[in-house]
């Protein structure tokens, strides 16, 4: 019995998926190149081997997460981690916001914000700068999304640019991805109750 | 920027934002990319073409970008009754795939473990239903980033 965990921490949890991921020994060749599989890299992760199965996307989907999240210029990676997270906090995708979490406190080098985002929700007690980043992170995930002109103006108000706000629009719509994928796919459980 | 990017075209950013989306051009050529294999794959599984485009057309009216809704409606053809969220697909026997695409895409943070295993119970194998979660999850970022630059646009005006 493997109990998902449903609460949000920083402490990344195992991934499990709920359908069964793409057989390494019968991949083929084209899952194979999506994988980068190589003689001495051979290892894969199960949810990198779960969107196997649909291989073509699997192959545009890795660069153009690495371009939105790495790139350089514009909005810094630790707020574009902020986007992130806001994404999977509205989703509730457990797994992506404590990888996200992890990364912002990382990146930052304190467990502050993201401490208080967990403990306080949506309404923590924020800076004006990371207070306008998650407000509009969580308004564009909504379903439909609910961000406005006056989201963007306090964006604005608070210093950032145009090209940081183009940043943060994809960092977070990104999430609106990720997160459909790891919360749909799978359960975030412990490793040492996930059987391997 | 190229108009063949349904992104931009959608977002109605030419001639406005063109300098600041140029610094992130390989990112919208990418998103092109993504959209052309999740939309119209080489290898579709169990879903064709225009019953992607149908159920595109679907997500992106359950979001309220009508603009994006009717792009993607041209395209479904015989399925283009399924892009109305009225629409349960029991007929079609596409109940269990309409009411999966619609929870993804609407109410996310609801889904959970049963929900794959409904799809299964219906006969849906892992891979299609691995294809059905990427269609999904990429119009989730599509619909987010037009609606974005749409409001970075706005600002400018």
């Amino acid at each position: 019995m493997t109990k998902p965990i449903t609460k949000f921490t920083r402490n990344v949890p195992h991934w499990q998926p709920r359908v069964v991921p793409v057989d390494l020994a019968e991949a083929t060749a084209e899952q194979l190149d999506a994988l980068q599989v190589t003689p001495s890299n051979t290892k894969v992760s199960a949810y990198v081997l779960t969107l196997a199965h649909d291989v073509e996307s699997l192959k545009v989907r890795s660069p153009l997460f690495n371009a939105i999240m790495y790139d350089k210029g514009g909005m810094s990676r630790a707020e574009r981690e902020l986007g992130a997270l806001g994404a999977s906090m509205v989703n509730h995708c457990i797994y992506c916001a404590a990888v996200h979490a992890d990364r912002h406190a990382q990146l930052e080098k304190s467990t502050e914000v993201t401490d208080r985002l967990f403990r306080d929700g949506a309404r923590a007690d924020l800076g004006p700068r990371d207070r306008a980043i998650f407000d509009f992170a969580v308004a564009l995930s909504q379903c439909p999304p609910q961000a406005t002109a006056s989201h963007v103006a306090a964006l604005k108000a608070a210093g950032l640019d145009e090209a940081e706000i183009l940043d943060l629009i994809l960092s977070t719509s990104l999430f609106g991805w990720a997160n459909r994928l790891m919360h749909v796919l799978g359960d975030p459980v412990r490793p040492d109750s996930a059987g391997k | 920027m190229t108009p063949e990017l349904t992104t931009l075209r959608m977002a109605g950013t030419d001639g406005v934002l063109e300098a600041v989306i140029a610094t992130r051009a390989n990112i919208f050529e990418m998103t092109q990319a993504a959209e052309d294999a999740v939309l119209r794959p080489k290898a579709p599984g169990a879903w064709p073409h225009s019953l992607r485009a149908a159920l595109a057309a679907r997500i992106a009216t359950l979001n309220a970008q009508t603009a994006l809704a009717r792009h993607y409606a041209t395209g479904a053809g015989d399925d283009a009754a399924l892009a109305d969220p009225a629409q349960d697909g029991a007929a079609r026997g596409l109940g269990p795939v309409l009411a999966f695409m619609d929870k993804v895409a609407a109410d996310t943070r609801q889904v959970v473990a049963g929900d794959i295993a409904a799809l299964q119970a219906a006969g849906i194998s892992d891979a299609d239903i691995v294809r059905l979660a990427e269609l999904n999850a990429f119009l989730a970022y599509q619909i987010r980033v037009v609606a974005g630059l749409r409001l970075l646009r706005e600002a400018r005006a």
